[in-house]
């Protein structure tokens, strides 16, 4: 009898566990998107909030849904949009793979330390992820402006007679894109880098192979799943990033997040904004579903 | 093995060298008399006395303050009953849908929570007439939603690491789950729990975008006013901020690593 109470207790117990954050991801994680998805397929319209029903009553009492696919034509067919997603997407590939240059040799580094200094090393890693991000991007400011330290430094040195353009140029966007984003690399890499065992490693040295080509041929395919998961962890969040475009890009850098910013706030055209939002989706639907897989697998 | 490979070293403090010099110039400038960040006018604190004087940014700090402390509790009470979900219940009706609504939102972009959640609130509005105004509440919200996700990786991962032979032990000694939950589990999540807390509050801390968003016209956060000012250009005040943010997160650290050290130190299996 206990026994069955026990497994009743255990089922109710799971119910409980289980209910609150499904309920609440789906009322604030799935539902909004939805919502999005709605909006994306109104009318922009003069009011609060600025767009029509897509449910409405016409005046003959008949209740009709007026769908608008205006918004998604326009960013088929204006050229500004097709181009601001491509060079999202083209900019934070190019960030992900210099996060994994850079970053490579640091997970690496940490991997290979003595036991004792690893959680230092990666401690000094985390510690600008936690202090503030729109106070880092500030400092960049102030290195790389026409006025900046770097500038003042060449000009000092007689490098340049007039200051370098460093801000707001597409460079500089990579310089804060990587900056801020680079522990989302080291992070994984780390883990999956210290998992591998040395003894793997020293079979190869021992059947004669070089400390190099050991390490392709058994570190590198290794750490591939780590590699892959801070590529993600990189890519996709900065594909929509907003900050960094805006603050250090100048305004040739239309990237999508800036776009979508324009359009809701200063533009007030709410149907736009969340038509950009599901285009944007759409595109890291991929991305999303591999990094959750690589997440699943190695409990991230 | 153990061979010292000399440039390793040299990418290491070369990699650290670009994540530290920003921020050592952020300390240095914010002791610098001169508005100017190329000339160095001598030692000064004028810019910490003049933060301590600007009233509309302490006010912004105390109520960024208020809400990263209420919603890290919210996400760590989700996040832990929905990092319990992924460990331990083992597979349920619908838990490949539960497993993407909670990791998706780690690398979301910003712009797209930030808008849906706005949305949301906007239809929930039109149609039950909550939240009638926007502001710190549906701030706390949406911290709630995308912090829970990183306070659910940290606990899954952790209760995935540990052995569960005390709590059988437990269990087969007629312990009921409650009490094993308390006395065992509790325990050994506790440093978990402790880093979610401290991940979620930063997070929610340090967030510009999101906030933006969901915001109303009554609620202004700290990034929200930093953003403002750094637009109009850069300001030895803002320098001063960073110092200080640098100077907390620095003490934090080193305590929490001290203590990691204590609490795995003879005893670690």
């Amino acid at each position: 009898m206990r026994r069955r109470a026990a497994i009743a207790e255990g089922r109710l117990v799971r119910l409980l566990v289980l209910a609150l954050p499904y309920a609440w991801l789906l009322l604030f994680f799935l539902l909004p998107f939805l919502i999005v998805a709605k909006i994306a397929l109104s009318e922009p319209a003069l009011g609060i909030p600025p767009y029509a029903p897509i449910l409405r009553w016409t005046e003959e009492k008949v209740l009709t849904l007026v769908l608008n696919l205006g918004n998604f034509a326009t960013l088929a067919e204006d050229p500004f949009y097709l181009d601001a997603y491509l060079r999202s997407i083209g900019i934070a590939g190019v960030s992900a793979v210099l996060c994994m240059l850079i970053g490579y040799p640091m997970a690496y580094a940490i991997a290979r330390a003595p036991a004792h200094r690893r959680d230092l090393l990666l401690m000094l890693v985390i510690l600008p992820f936690w202090t503030s991000f729109l106070l880092r991007v500030m400092a960049w400011i102030g290195l790389l402006g026409d006025q900046g330290v770097i500038n003042g430094l060449l000009l000092w040195l007689g490098l340049t007679r007039e200051p370098l353009r460093m801000l707001y140029t597409e460079g500089a966007v990579y310089i804060g894109i990587v900056y801020c984003y680079l522990p989302f690399m080291v992070l994984p890499l780390y883990a999956t880098l210290i998992k591998i065992d040395p003894v793997l490693i020293e079979a190869a040295a021992d059947l004669g192979a070089r400390p190099w080509r050991a390490f392709l041929t058994v570190t590198l395919p290794l750490s591939v799943p780590g590699l892959a998961a801070g590529g993600m962890l990189v890519f996709i969040p900065a594909i929509g990033e907003f900050v960094i475009p805006e603050l250090l890009g100048g305004p040739a850098a239309q990237l999508v997040g800036r776009v979508l910013w324009v359009e809701f706030f200063q533009n007030r055209d709410w149907p736009m904004a969340s038509a950009l939002a599901v285009v944007l989706v759409l595109v890291l639907v991929v991305p999303i579903a591999t990094f959750q897989r690589l997440s699943a697998t190695r409990g991230l | 093995m153990r061979r010292r490979l000399p440039w390793l070293g040299l990418a290491l403090g070369a990699g650290y060298a670009f994540l530290y010099l920003p921020i050592a110039l952020l300390v240095l400038l914010s002791f610098n008399d001169s508005r100017m960040v190329t000339r160095w006018s001598g030692f000064s604190v004028r810019w910490y006395v003049a933060l301590w004087n600007n009233e509309s940014l302490i006010e912004a700090a105390l109520l960024s303050l208020r809400i990263a402390a209420t919603s890290a509790t919210g996400a760590l009470v989700l996040g832990t009953l929905a990092g319990f979900a992924l460990a331990r219940l083992g597979v349920f009706r619908g838990r490949t849908l539960f497993g993407a609504m909670v990791t998706a939102p780690l690398v979301m972009p910003e712009v797209i929570t930030g808008l849906s959640l706005l949305l949301l609130f906007v239809a929930l509005a039109g149609l039950v007439g909550w939240p009638g105004e926007r502001g710190v509440t549906t701030i706390t919200l949406a911290h709630i939603t995308f912090a829970t996700a990183y306070v659910a990786v940290v606990v899954q991962s952790r209760l995935v690491d540990f052995d569960d032979s005390l709590e059988e032990a437990a269990m087969d000694l007629g312990a009921r789950p409650w009490t094993v939950f308390r006395t065992i589990t509790l325990p050994l999540i506790a440093p978990a729990l402790a880093s979610g807390w401290l991940l979620a509050f930063t997070l929610s801390l340090d967030d510009l975008v999101i906030a933006s968003f969901t915001s109303g016209p009554g609620a202004t956060t700290l990034p929200m006013v930093v953003f403002s000012a750094m637009r109009l250009g850069l300001t030895p005040e803002l320098f001063a901020l960073a110092t200080i943010i640098i100077a907390v997160v620095t003490v934090a650290l080193v305590v929490a690593l001290r203590l990691a050290r204590v609490a795995s130190g003879p005893s670690r299996v």
